[in-house]
């Protein structure tokens, strides 16, 4: 089983990586870490805040662009290329394939991020001339990047598995813009009452909270993480990726593929 | 294949011929329209509508309106303009986006207080502002120094600016200069020293070249304001001693019994008018100075008016 997972993780690795658009992508936000250097020269003293706010920005939106219009086609264009089936007339199991997909294009994401956060270590280092022990906190804001991207990748998928590419992308997108002001829905569930306090609260705690796992702007003070919310927002994106891939292994074991 | 050798030649002309149109074009628009530009106009002006949109990217967002701030106050500031309408509100978006941004507060406050053309002529906005700065910050003790220096420097408020620095010099590991600034200005005492210990205290405190450079044409035009002051008074008692005005420097000198013709900070000597006024040389080198301005002096070569 775990091999058969790993096949199919790595088959996704590669051949999202043989993907043009995610080069483009990439490069446009390496583009934008560099620029934040122009941007913090017609400015007063935020140099080093435009680098840390802009490049992280950038990795961060990117990458979801890029969970979001990798993870559509996942499962879509292995129907429409009619490869799904002979991936299945082998011994794998739907759920498989699903989790398969999944790892495939976390690690996908993974390895970006590793990239885009070279360059804007580069920016910061070209304006800073040197690192300081609070840099590391950047790597904070990259992790808790990296789980937001895991969340989008299995709504991706989640609704990659019963959607067309497009319904998909338009859903998680929507999704990403509402789980940005999940504490918005929050406040409004408190000031609500009766049906309308329930309604709000179960939408509140169904949309992801992405507003959690934006430290950028407080990590660009050089404010640190307490380790418990490193630990809980683990433990939230574990939970909610785990959540979305079930309720994408529930749809697509029940899906007719004829 | 030379059909398309020439289809490439073409098109490429035709690429470089309409880039080099539509540039020139658009300059000749530009000339026509000076104005209309996207700076001056705040579409959307209400910050927490702002937050919400930029979808947590809040930091990014304050920076941008930051540099926005900036851009608005240099560009009016180079013109001497006469008005900062959108400077405040910029401020106020950028700090709601970005409370900790100490550097808005920091600069936000000098742009917004100082009279026009050099600040917005708003102290009151400036003294909301950094109140928010300190709100938010209550452990930054450069916020009290910088308010504090509002309320002694435009409004004269002897009493809050006291106040201010009492309150500054209680925040751990506050500068010790809080607590001369809070009995000087419990004093009122010697208006030049207190302003040059003020103008001393921003230049040595701070690691900005803009600021630094800014405290320095600050204590140069107080060095002429007290220079003005002193020989306007000599000339006062001249008028007193002899009973009409002193013919030339000269004469004034020589009869205070100074060592040589007083000069300004950059060696040049003042002026003495036919009307006893004592005058810089060239005041477009002094933009602070408030004393010994030629009548009817306007910024020269920069100045265009702006509205």
């Amino acid at each position: 089983m775990r091999a058969r997972i790993a096949y199919i993780a790595s088959n996704t690795f590669r051949e999202a990586v043989r993907d043009r658009v995610l080069y483009n992508l990439i490069a446009f936000a390496l583009l934008l870490s560099g620029a934040a250097i122009l941007v913090g020269q017609i400015s007063i003293e935020i140099e080093k805040l435009v680098v840390i706010n802009l490049g992280l920005t950038a990795v961060s939106l990117f990458g979801v662009v890029i969970a979001i219009f990798i993870g559509i086609g996942l499962v879509s264009k292995e129907i429409e290329k009619r490869t799904l089936y002979t991936v299945l007339s082998r011994p794998v199991r739907r759920w498989e394939f699903i989790v398969g997909k999944f790892f495939g294009l976390a690690g996908t994401l993974v390895v970006n991020t590793f990239f885009m956060a070279i360059g804007v270590f580069a920016a910061l280092f070209y304006v800073s001339h040197k690192f300081v022990r609070a840099d590391a906190l950047i790597l904070v804001a990259l992790y808790f990047i990296i789980l937001e991207f895991l969340i989008i990748c299995s709504l991706a998928l989640l609704f990659s598995s019963f959607s067309s590419p497009l319904l998909s992308a338009v859903f998680a997108f929507s999704l990403f813009v509402i789980g940005s002001f999940a504490e918005d829905l929050r406040n409004f569930a408190g000031m609500a009452h009766g049906v309308s306090r329930w309604l709000a609260t179960g939408a509140a705690y169904l949309v992801p909270n992405f507003s959690a796992f934006n430290v950028i702007t407080s990590i660009a003070h050089e404010q640190p993480v307490a380790g418990q919310l490193i630990l809980q927002n683990s433990l939230y994106a574990l939970f909610y990726a785990t959540m979305a891939l079930s309720g994408a292994v529930l749809i697509f074991e029940r899906r007719d593929l004829k | 294949m030379k059909q398309r050798r020439k289809t490439t030649m073409i098109a490429t002309i035709c690429l470089i011929v309409s880039l080099a149109g539509s540039s020139f074009v658009l300059h000749r628009v530009d000339q026509l329209r000076p104005q209309a530009t996207l700076d001056e106009v705040l579409f959307l002006s209400s910050p927490k509508l702002i937050k919400r949109a930029s979808l947590g990217y809040d930091g990014l967002t304050a920076c941008i309106y930051w540099t926005r701030a900036v851009q608005y106050f240099g560009y009016r500031h180079h013109y001497y303009a006469a008005s900062y309408n959108l400077l405040a509100p910029l401020l106020e978006i950028t700090t709601h986006l970005d409370p900790h941004l100490l550097v808005a507060y920091e600069f936000g406050g000098s742009f917004l207080a100082p009279p026009p053309p050099h600040g917005a002529g708003q102290p009151e906005r400036a003294i909301e502002l950094m109140e928010y700065g300190i709100q938010n910050n209550p452990d930054k003790w450069r916020l009290y120094y910088n308010l504090g220096f509002v309320y002694y420097m435009e409004l004269q408020d002897y009493k809050k600016a006291a106040e201010t620095f009492e309150r500054g010099s209680r925040v751990p590991n506050a500068h010790p200069f809080m607590k001369i600034f809070a009995a000087q200005m419990a004093q009122h005492a010697g208006e030049y020293e207190t302003a040059r210990m003020l103008w001393s205290a921003t230049y040595q405190t701070t690691q900005d070249e803009q600021i630094k450079q800014n405290a320095i044409e600050h204590l140069r035009a107080l060095r002429v304001d007290q220079d003005v002051q002193h020989l306007q008074e000599a000339v006062t008692r001249f008028g007193e001693r002899t009973g009409r005005l002193p013919a030339s420097m000269a004469e004034l000198v020589a009869s205070e019994g100074l060592a040589g013709t007083p000069v300004d900070p950059d060696g040049h000597p003042y002026k003495l008018s036919s009307e006893g006024r004592v005058e810089v040389r060239v005041p477009d080198d002094f933009p602070f100075v408030t004393k010994g301005l030629p009548q009817g002096y306007k910024p020269g070569a920069k100045f265009r008016g702006l509205p």
